[in-house]
């Protein structure tokens, strides 16, 4: 049997044992997917494989088991490969069985002549699919950091020692000094910067390489035209992967986030061979000419720059807080469970926390919370149920303040962006993912996210101006999203709807011209001379331990279930009665539509898994609140929400 | 025919897995995996052709010369679909391909069915290959023998294929390719017949005649098309020279099979199919360039001017390094303009968006184009492809010997039919075939054979949005439409067939998300906001190409939903020159442009659903449809039906809205399910309905219809108000026609015009009833003024008339003191508008002029 390392430096060698035993019986694939997913139910199994999101990629062995957390941002069209094909020595004549499962090249073992026999009787041709995966877009820097200490520790088996100088001094910090460095958010804050200053010396030229061309550095290496890597978001940068599937196709979606366990293939071999087919060969060549070097680069990258995985297994993430146990449905279980007796207290903390940075609105900020655990739950026909978008106005105008409210989501929640509405940016901004037939693959567009990423809309950058033919589609775009949670990708000659699952907050100085779900405006309590200064403060004085308990605090609200009983039904429905006899005019059914997800997201946000009466009595108190605030502000709109 | 039976493991993907060929000698081998084998870099397969008829017949200088290396003895199969050289009659057309000669129509090459062509290789161990040109003679013989790893028999392929030709009769066939035939003769004879006529040697077969006729040609033409298919030709052009044996053809008849049963998704294809004939469908996205294919090289030697030809052996052509005539080495040069080429265009086709799963990306396909196939479609055409499938090694490379595992997979087309014009749920059958199993045709049918069929599908409709059941029945029977009529023989063009609704109410009445949930139920919807759509936008506008100067003309939304619905959003707030182009589509159901050049006529049959807001953002009571949403009378009257959405503002629709809403947010995932069931069977119903259903009214129905004309145009003429003009007439008649669609019945029956009169009754008491007086009044909609508005008009305009004459002979009046002279003699109060529009009156009539502030009378 191999030992208990091999499976994770020598995959291949495993699957070659199992291949070799079958005697070509064509079992041994469902005996090889077996087998890793016994070894990776192991305890601890998953933490000692090293991870292609923190490990830069020249430190990782060729060939060895790796995972890699991603999106899936596009799918290639199948492909065909040898499953098992014979090798030939043409001295001998001697024939030899090989598998081609997990490998891009045939492997012929260096020995000289050998040939691959393509007549052979025993080929076996087999389907596998290319998904390109990119790191989950908009990933905080302390959740992809806490990720990597999570695994990190463990991970320098499975590493190479380069010949630089490099010493791995990080996994030798214990999780309590990581602690601290968490207590130091300036030093995280700090945009383009690695999480910390170690690892971003150490992962420089790496990074540079792969960073998305939006960012201010062009990749050195291939300076006339650099690899687009087609991140979603600009300024993203980590290794994109194309990640080869084998089993299951189907179950995969665009845009699904994945942990994938797969074998590492960085095999210089694969830009030989894409190199050496310069143009004037390909235009003779009648099989190549199907191909146009856009489609080549953009399915055949380097592969140092982006490595090839076969997927051995890999596991849908529902979530990607590394706070949370996500290994086992049981652990989970047991650990929300646990966290529910907490959550009323946690609430309460997390609540002042908000209060203290809305500048003392704690209307805003009990909103704020609400719209933080939305999350979209179920789909009735057209309408998505359980999303809440929240614009909150009256932000002061040309200050910092959109900007470090966006810092503060940064630090609670795994993954976030802020698109600054500016004329320029609605104008020149690609949203919405486009097909590129030339290079045929999916062009990533900034509405391209993992579910459950808070998308900050800072309007309060929107100046007068005109919106050209792209401004207006943006907008049109982000419309939609917050309308019905569906973004419709640019296929070109049609478009395609992919339902999505994004948390949009706007912030505004007015109200919104891009609808919401609901709208607050903010009433300062305090003015602080400094705002800056101010935020800054209240962000420091919150412990790191705390931060974390309000990290996980969201993430279980987010997941937990939830019922209304028919007796609360009764009286939400005798409620909603009496409230339009009252006044008809200021209730509608979609007043009721908003009541009701306030109502829920306020029972989840304390932990009770059903509507109490006095739980919607509370929501039609903090909604009756918001709309005396709101009043002088609602002007006459025609539209519908 | 693909064994459907799995390997040990019950991985299906499995190669091995294909038929075991049971007829074969000498070898099971499956066809891709020969197909492999030739493949390789081994030049010295022995290659045989499936019939040396060639060699016995038509033993050429040129055939002679394609020996292009000594060790190869035989003829590639091309060449022997050149055997039936002998019927041919001698043609004066001798350019084609380099082997035409001069005795008889050219055989033209097939690329489509083997690009590399490599023969199908007669079994070698038993026979010596000539002995199969006896097999056509021979029968008896010729059991045994089979082309080399299929377990065809070339010549009882072809007596077969023959007998196809010969006696298959489709007499329900309605394709219509076969218009203009005589369904109860033998359907291919008369192909012929139109082939020798026509002078297009292309005979396009439905690979369904071929299965009903024989199962088993069937089997072998969709596992080995590559060898089947020139069976094929030489047994169909065998028989046309006989037939017609003065006939002159470009080039032999080829045979061109469709719709081979084994219809695929693209999703579907897998290792299987290689080698494999097969039909998918898709979008055309890109098309390449043509590209010209040497076929075959022509070397002369420099030394002494003897001339050779190459074929092109899997993409390339080996030189031959010592000339055979006068052996010196590597003398030969390439002549290339004596070397044959032929056309080739590479084609992308992505899946359409229909057969995809949710959530993932479309996948495309790569298609090679032959000959006269090249630029028959263009990018954006949908279309059905029959090919063979194939799949190619990557090409090894010289200096290493890794080799990528990977497989490049195209396909060589065959047949391509464009389901464009007839639209995917349109009247394609086809489409159809593939879209409707037997049983769900039954589950449809049963579900129509219930009593209340209409109120099922109305309320499966948007059940996420609470009550507005006419509202919903009017979208029901809006989705399905009513009969398309055809009455331009008597100079009235199209009928419209299509119902337009249109939605006004209350904001915050979901009426777009009624929008949205029919925009997502039909195939060919399209969604527009009128704020955010420009005239062009909806319609079409000429653009200059920037790199080819070439106008193109870009469909807009209009357009783009013919024979779907198009649903705009916010109709009031839409411009005026916008709303203009809808005129025409909405009656006429076509789009007229003349710009830069470019003057046409686009078919835009779409239904409109549009939804708009009242002007004063809330319902006035007080105010007729009109004036509430400041839309142009002559728009709203294309409209069928008018529906006002508006909040009912009673307790009891209360109470069941609250628990609707509340039971939407609590409702588990399974409930959701069958919800989402439901959409599909009724998408399918609704698609079923529109292809097959074509109800025509029956005498009763006439007559029920010509009454409730009459009453309803009664109504009002006692009050010398007109209820109803002709338009309202057709709207009965296509809401009839609808319903009974819904009813899956081909005969419209009293109880749908019943329906139809309810319905119309009801959207015209919602939005013709005269504020003032609470009755109908159609009027309002076709003249935009109620005809008490106008009686009033007139009456003050009377009194005016009547207090001046009796003011004596004055010339002139100062304005201000007639309007008050005019309110304190009348009853009624009279706003100073009225009293204005009196005036106006007057002056039409020629009785006074009004200049400033003074009145003079003429």
């Amino acid at each position: 049997m191999p030992s208990s390392n091999d499976w994770i430096n020598n995959p291949l060698g495993v699957v070659e044992e199992m291949f070799v035993q079958s005697n070509s019986n064509p079992e041994w694939e469902a005996k090889v997917l077996e087998y890793f997913k016994g070894k990776l139910k192991e305890k601890q199994a998953y933490s000692w494989i090293p991870s292609l999101n923190d490990v830069p990629l020249h430190y990782l062995k060729p060939n060895s088991l790796v995972k890699f957390r991603c999106l899936v941002q596009d799918m290639f069209d199948p492909e065909f490969y040898m499953g098992v094909y014979e090798t030939i020595d043409p001295s001998t004549k001697a024939k030899v069985l090989r598998f081609g499962k997990y490998k891009d090249v045939t492997e012929l073992r260096c020995v000289p002549h050998l040939q691959v026999d393509l007549n052979s009787r025993n080929t076996v041709t087999a389907e596998r699919q290319t998904f390109y995966c990119v790191p989950i877009p908009g990933e905080t820097l302390w959740e992809a950091f806490l990720n990597h200490s999570h695994t990190y520790a463990r991970s320098s088996q499975a590493r190479v020692v380069p010949s630089t100088s490099y010493i791995p001094s990080r996994q030798k910090r214990s999780y309590e000094e990581d602690d601290e460095m968490d207590t130091q958010p300036q030093k995280q804050r700090e945009p383009h910067t690695g999480g910390s200053p170690q690892l971003h010396a150490n992962g420089d030229s790496k990074r540079q390489e792969t960073e998305a061309p939006s960012g201010q550095t062009t990749s050195p290496s291939n300076a006339s035209s650099p690899l687009d890597l087609n991140f979603p978001l600009p300024g993203e940068r980590g290794p994109a992967c194309l990640v080869k599937v084998y089993e299951d196709l189907d179950s995969f979606k665009l845009n699904d986030m994945l942990e994938v366990y797969g074998i590492l293939s960085v095999n210089p071999l694969l830009s030989v061979l894409c190199e050496e087919k310069d143009p004037s060969a390909s235009l003779l060549d009648p099989t190549e000419s199907m191909e146009t070097p856009e489609e080549q680069r953009a399915h055949d990258p380097p592969a140092s720059l982006v490595p090839r995985l076969h997927m051995l297994h890999a596991r849908p993430l529902q979530h990607n807080n590394p706070l949370l146990p996500s290994d086992r449905a049981e652990d989970q279980h047991a650990f929300v469970s646990s966290f529910m007796v907490e959550m009323a207290s946690v609430r309460a903390e997390f609540l002042a926390y908000l209060t203290h940075i809305l500048l003392g609105d704690g209307l805003a900020a009990e909103y704020l919370l609400l719209h933080l655990i939305s999350s979209v739950y179920a789909r009735r026909d057209v309408l998505p149920l359980g999303k809440f978008t929240l614009n909150l106005s009256g932000c002061p105008p040309n200050s910092s303040f959109t900007e470090s409210l966006h810092q503060v989501i940064q630090e609670l929640v795994p993954c976030t962006y802020r698109l600054s509405m500016t004329l320029h940016n609605m104008n020149s901004l690609r949203l919405v993912p486009r097909k590129d037939y030339v290079a045929n693959r999916l062009v990533s567009g900034a509405l391209q996210l993992a579910r459950n990423t808070s998308l900050v809309l800072d309007e309060t950058r929107l100046e007068q101006g005109q919106l050209d033919a792209s401004g207006v589609q943006n907008i049109t775009a982000l419309g939609n999203l917050i309308s019905w949670q569906k973004v419709d990708y640019d296929f070109n000659y049609h478009q395609m709807e992919f339902p999505c699952n994004i948390n949009v907050f706007v912030t505004s100085e007015g109200r919104s011209l891009l609808p919401s779900d609901c709208q607050v405006p903010l009433q300062p309590q305090v003015t602080p001379p400094n705002l800056e200064e101010y935020l800054s403060t209240v962000h420091k004085a919150q412990l790191t331990s705390q931060i974390n308990k309000f990290r996980v605090y969201l993430s279980v609200a987010q997941t937990l279930d939830y019922s209304i009983s028919d007796e609360v039904t009764k009286a939400v429905e005798d409620d909603f009665v009496d409230m339009r006899k009252d006044d008809p005019q200021s209730v509608s059914a979609e007043d009721l539509h908003r009541m009701l997800v306030v109502a829920r997201l306020l029972s989840l946000s304390l932990g009770q898994t059903s509507l109490s009466r006095e739980g919607w009595m509370r929501a039609k108190h903090i909604d009756m609140l918001r709309r005396t605030r709101s009043q002088p502000q609602t002007t006459v709109n025609g539209n519908e929400p | 025919m693909s064994s459907p039976t799995s390997t040990p493991g019950g991985r299906k993907r499995n190669r091995n897995d294909i038929p075991a060929t049971p007829g074969s000698i000498g070898s099971t081998s499956p066809p891709s995996q020969r197909r492999r084998g030739q493949d390789s870099s081994n030049a010295d397969l022995p290659a045989m052709p499936t019939s040396p008829a060639t060699d016995i017949a038509s033993p050429t200088v040129h055939d002679t010369s394609l020996f292009s290396s000594p060790r190869r003895s035989v003829l590639p199969s091309e060449v022997d679909m050149s055997s039936p050289l002998m019927y041919g009659t001698p043609s004066s057309r001798v350019e084609g391909t380099p082997r035409s000669g001069a005795r008889g129509t050219p055989a033209r090459q097939r690329p489509d069915l083997g690009s590399v062509r490599k023969a199908p290789q007669v079994d070698l161990h038993s026979e010596p290959p000539s002995a199969d040109g006896a097999v056509a003679s021979e029968p008896s013989v010729g059991q045994k023998l089979v082309i080399w790893g299929t377990d065809v028999n070339v010549g009882t392929c072809k007596e077969k294929f023959q007998r196809f030709l010969q006696r298959f009769i489709d007499p329900t066939s309605n394709e219509d390719e076969n218009a203009g035939l005589d369904l109860n003769e033998p359907l291919y004879m008369q192909k012929l017949e139109e082939i020798s006529v026509v002078g297009e040697p292309v005979l396009n077969v439905n690979c369904g005649h071929v299965q009903s006729f024989d199962a088993d040609l069937y089997r072998q033409l969709i596992c080995y098309p590559q060898e089947v298919i020139p069976t094929f030709d030489m047994a169909v052009n065998e028989l046309f020279f006989e037939r017609f044996p003065d006939s002159i053809l470009e080039h032999q008849i080829q045979v061109r099979p469709y719709n081979a049963l084994k219809t695929r998704n693209m999703r579907s294809l897998n290792p299987e199919d290689i080698d494999q004939m097969i039909t998918i469908s898709g979008m055309v996205i890109r098309t390449s360039q043509l590209i010209p294919e040497m076929q075959e090289a022509f070397f002369q030697c420099q030394v002494c001017a003897f001339s050779t030809r190459v074929e092109v052996d899997r993409g390339r052509i080996a030189e031959p390094a010592v000339c055979r005539h006068c052996n010196t080495t590597h003398s030969l040069a390439l002549i290339h303009n004596r070397s044959a080429f032929s056309d080739k265009q590479m084609i992308k086709v992505q899946e359409s968006p229909d057969d995809m799963p949710a959530g993932q990306t479309p996948h495309t396909t790569v298609v090679y184009a032959h000959n006269d196939l090249v630029d028959k479609v263009q990018p954006g055409d949908r279309i059905n492809i029959t090919g063979i499938y194939r799949a190619v090694p990557m090409r090894e490379n010289p200096r290493q010997s890794n080799v990528k595992s990977v497989y490049k997979t195209h396909i060589d087309a065959i047949h391509f039919r464009k389901t464009d014009e007839k639209r995917l749920h349109g009247l394609d059958e086809e489409a159809d075939q593939k879209l409707f199993t037997e049983e769900r045709v039954k589950t449809l049918k049963e579900l129509a054979a219930k009593p209340d069929v209409y109120e099922r599908l109305s309320s499966a409709l948007a059940p996420s949005i609470y009550e507005h059941e006419d509202i919903k029945k009017g979208i029901l029977l809006q989705l399905f439409g009513g009969t398309r009529k055809d009455f331009s023989q008597t100079g009235r063009g199209n009928f419209r067939a299509e119902v337009n609704i249109l939605l006004c109410g209350d904001p915050g009445t979901s009426k777009s998300q009624l929008l949205q949930y029919v925009f997502n139920l039909v195939p060919r919807g399209q969604y527009t906001s009128g704020k955010g759509s420009s005239a062009v936008g909806l319609t079409a506008y000429v653009m200059k190409d920037p790199e080819t100067k070439q106008l193109v003309l870009q469909t807009g939304a209009l357009v783009l939903s013919d024979n779907g619905i198009c649903c705009i959003d916010e109709f009031d707030k839409m411009s005026e020159s916008t709303r203009s182009v809808l005129h025409e589509v909405m009656e006429q159901q076509t789009l007229s442009i003349a710009k830069a050049g470019i003057i046409c006529q686009l078919n835009a049959r779409t239904s409109v659903l549009a939804a708009a807001n009242p002007v004063e953002s809330q319902w006035n009571p007080k105010k007729t449809t009109i004036e509430n949403i400041q839309l142009p009378h002559t728009l709203l009257s294309r409209f069928d039906l008018i529906f006002l959405m508006l909040d009912p503002q009673d307790e009891a629709y209360d109470r069941r809205l609250a628990h609707h809403l509340v039971s939407l947010y609590y409702q588990s995932e399974e409930q959701i399910e069958e919800e989402l069931l439901d959409m599909a069977v009724l998408k399918d119903y609704i698609a079923y309905a529109r292809t097959y259903i074509n109800p025509r009214l029956n005498e009763e129905a006439s007559q029920a219809l010509i009454e409730a004309y009459v009453d309803m145009r009664k109504i009002g003429s006692g009050r010398g108000m007109v209820s109803a003009y002709p338009r309202q007439l057709e709207s009965l008649i296509r809401l009839a026609e609808a319903h009974a669609k819904v009813r899956f019945s081909d005969k419209v029956e009293t109880i749908d015009v019943e329906e139809a009169k309810r319905l119309h009754r009801e959207a015209l008491k919602q939005s013709a009833t005269d504020p003032r007086t609470g009755f109908v009044d159609i009027s309002i909609l076709t003249t935009g003024m109620s005809a008490t508005a106008r009686k009033r008009k007139e009456e003050v305009a009377q009194a005016l008339k009547k207090m001046i004459q009796s003011k004596g002979k004055t010339p002139a009046m100062k304005y201000q003191q007639l309007f008050d002279d005019l309110r304190g003699q009348s009853e009624a109060a009279i706003t100073k508008d009225m009293f204005e529009e009196a005036l106006r009156a007057l002056a039409d009539e020629d009785y006074l002029t009004v200049t400033g502030k003074t009145v003079r009378l003429l």
